[in-house]
């Protein structure tokens, strides 16, 4: 992989000036993450949400590059559409230069509405990176709940009240549909984790046919936490295996990061103002129903590596 | 505290929060929605106080899906809404013909804003008017509420669930980002102030119920799933039955009826507020915020001792076709101002059916059309004709 030294002498695709708020997960991995292109040319298509929003407000852009947006539903489609064309004029050789198609959306854009587009594109086999970033809530809109949203999350849509704990409901296991796509790459990351990253990044970019990275991206007003925290915050959610970092590489299963010592899912909880409401003891339960959630994915994760052919 | 929404205090809330609120106080029960601006906090209000009164908040996975549910919920027996704008508008309109189809009641509120695709998401348009007409394919009755002020838009709500239930139909709640947005103080009405209707129910036993049966009236009778009726439900053409049926003179039959169980009512259904009209010479059609600044813009005219006067339409669809005609044998000219590149101007144009000056005031920028320019365009018609 190149060293950072060289990484951050390269050109920026997604430069600063971008108006997503002071402590954003999305462009602390989304800048470094284009780098990984290398030397290609690079076309961005970006779903509806917070980083296409923040990111392309009149009369700027952040955009290095091709970019495009289409709505909300269809970043995956509307990048089929280039890789495709892309390939025919290569063929012919009316295209020379070399390309590389990075799709992204929020977890509304990916988990919910997005779905079809990108299950279609994925299964189609287009040669692109789609990658989600994962703020758990439609946080462009007012957080509302996606299905994303954690349990117990106290969401627009999930109000916190004398009858109701937030958000009922595990969230939808999106990377795991990805991996049933048997497609060459799926992986997931967290935004603490840089140099794990990165890698994932080139190896995405670098396979052929489509390859899909989940990163978890805290989000300061919709999380409700200081803004200082999000790296923080990002690194509890790999320690309580909240959200394990992971790879699956043409067919093979493999765990990215094993904390020395797993910590309880309260200590992720426990700075976000969305889960305030589930320390009151009469929420025990929902803690305890997490808890045993994120066990019995963390051990599903685990044991498929462990028993992946190498 | 009789009303649905507990309140019949002053109250100081946002069109939005109204909708919700009066939704309640007309009997909805049941919404499924999809986050999009600037009618989230419809969805909002919808999901902390329908489970205070016994309803249901469901948040779906698309638009799409959001219009399903209202339509499966709607044939259970409830009454059912969902909100919107523009994109997701767009992408309900299947939804919206598959509900005109199988005659399930349910309303539809759309707070417009900059289009087409993402547009302006967070300003004012009006340009969704044909859309709310013709958007999904294939023909079809519309009926679609432009309320302009707050109680007015409480009113228009129930009115709403009301025609929705009294025809079998989804009907249209069309705000404006402004109206939306826009909060106003007002006092929340009494229930003795408007009139509920519910769905007709079947007034025969199950072996001799069918769910499109006209011979009870061009509204067949609607069952609701789980009460012992069968009811069979489709977007196919079908007969009384519900079963499907390519029969061109039971297509015919029933086509024309589903229009005309709404057309024949359209004198009832027209709602007009007439305002200086009796002796005007120049005649504003405004629907929505923008008939507000034209109301403003009539005074100011009056002032300047320019006879004009505002019709503006609180029912858009079905257009008040013999109102306008009428007003066009009255007046010299007519003035629209609306939100778009010029939409209704077309109907205003097709029912006064005259040779006369009818010019549009038109922006699409995301900002009201202020007062003084559709003054400008009131007086250069009075000076010029035109």
């Amino acid at each position: 992989m190149a060293k950072l030294k060289d990484l951050v002498m390269e050109p920026e695709h997604l430069s600063p000036g971008h108006r997503l708020c002071p402590g954003c997960g999305v462009p602390a991995f989304m800048r470094l993450a284009l780098h990984m292109a290398g030397k290609n040319n690079v076309v961005v298509c970006g779903a509806t949400g917070c980083l296409e929003v923040s990111s392309t407000i009149f009369p700027y852009t952040a955009w290095n590059c091709s970019f495009i947006h289409n709505a909300f539903e269809n970043a995956a489609a509307t990048m089929s559409g280039v890789e495709t064309a892309y390939r025919a004029l290569s063929k012919r050789g009316k295209v020379k230069a070399p390309y590389k198609f990075l799709a992204f959306g929020g977890d509304g854009g990916t988990y919910d509405i997005g779905l079809q587009s990108l299950s279609g594109a994925m299964e189609r086999g287009h040669n692109m990176v789609y990658v989600c970033y994962d703020n758990e809530a439609y946080q462009n809109t007012g957080n509302q709940r996606s299905s994303s949203t954690p349990m117990g999350s106290n969401t627009t849509t999930t109000p916190v009240g004398k009858n109701s704990y937030g958000r009922k409901g595990f969230r939808k296991d999106l990377t795991g549909i990805l991996i049933a796509h048997h497609i060459p790459y799926v992986a997931q990351a967290t935004v603490d984790n840089w140099k794990d990253m990165m890698r994932k990044f080139e190896r995405a970019f670098e396979v052929e046919g489509p390859a899909f990275i989940n990163v978890l991206a805290p989000c300061v007003p919709g999380w409700k936490y200081d803004e200082k925290l999000t790296i923080e915050i990002s690194r509890l959610a790999a320690k309580t295996c909240f959200w394990p970092a992971f790879e699956v590489d043409n067919g093979k299963w493999k765990l990215n990061y094993k904390p020395k010592e797993k910590l309880p899912v309260e200590e992720f909880l426990k700075p976000q103002g969305r889960f305030r409401h589930l320390f009151r003891p009469e929420n025990r339960h929902v803690i305890d129903m997490l808890q045993a959630e994120v066990d019995e994915r963390w051990a599903d994760i685990v044991a498929r590596c462990e028993t992946s052919p190498s | 505290m009789s009303n649905g929404s507990g309140r019949t205090d002053i109250v100081f809330w946002s069109g939005n929060e109204i909708v919700a609120e009066a939704a309640i106080a007309a009997g909805c029960r049941f919404y499924a929605g999809y986050p999009i601006t600037p009618s989230s906090e419809i969805a909002h209000v919808m999901a902390e106080r329908l489970p205070e009164v016994g309803g249901t908040f469901i948040q779906m996975e698309d638009e799409i899906a959001s219009m399903g549910a209202i339509i499966g919920a709607s044939l259970t027996g409830k009454k059912t809404m969902t909100a919107t704008s523009g994109p997701g508008f767009s992408l309900k309109m299947e939804n919206i013909g598959y509900a005109y189809m199988a005659e399930v009641p349910c309303v539809v509120v759309n707070v417009m804003r900059g289009g087409p695709s993402t547009g302006l998401p967070t300003a004012l348009a009006q340009a969704d008017v044909m859309q709310t007409r013709w958007g999904t394919h294939g023909d079809h009755p519309t009926i679609a509420l432009t309320p302009a002020y707050h109680r007015e838009i409480y009113f228009s709500t129930i009115k709403a669930f009301n025609y929705a239930e009294k025809y079998r139909i989804p009907v249209m709640l069309l705000l404006d980002e402004v109206i939306g947005h826009m909060s106003e103080g007002m006092k929340v009405p009494d229930p003795s102030e408007y009139e509920i209707f519910n769905r007709i129910k079947p007034s025969v036993p199950p072996e001799k119920y069918f769910p499109y049966d006209s011979s009870f009236g061009d509204v067949p009778p609607m069952a609701s799933y789980f009460e012992g009726f069968r009811f069979h439900v489709t977007g196919l053409n079908h007969t009384k039955t519900g079963f499907p049926t390519t029969d061109p003179d039971i297509c015919q039959r029933e086509e024309e009826r589903m229009i005309r169980k709404v057309m024949k009512d359209a004198e009832a259904l027209a709602d007009l507020e007439e305002y200086q009209l009796d002796d005007a010479e120049i005649a504003v059609f405004s629907f929505g915020s923008t008939a507000r600044g034209a109301r403003v813009a009539v005074d100011e005219a009056r002032k300047q001792g320019i006879k004009a006067g505002l019709l503006r339409a609180i029912t858009l669809w079905p257009f008040p076709d013999r109102q306008v005609h009428e007003l066009a044998s009255r007046v010299k000219a007519f003035v629209v101002p609306e939100v778009n590149l010029g939409q209704m101007i077309l109907e205003v144009e097709r029912t006064a059916h005259r040779d006369m000056p009818i010019v549009g005031v038109n922006r699409v920028g995301g900002v009201p059309i202020p007062p003084y320019e559709i003054l400008s365009k009131i007086k250069e018609v009075a000076r010029n004709g035109r």
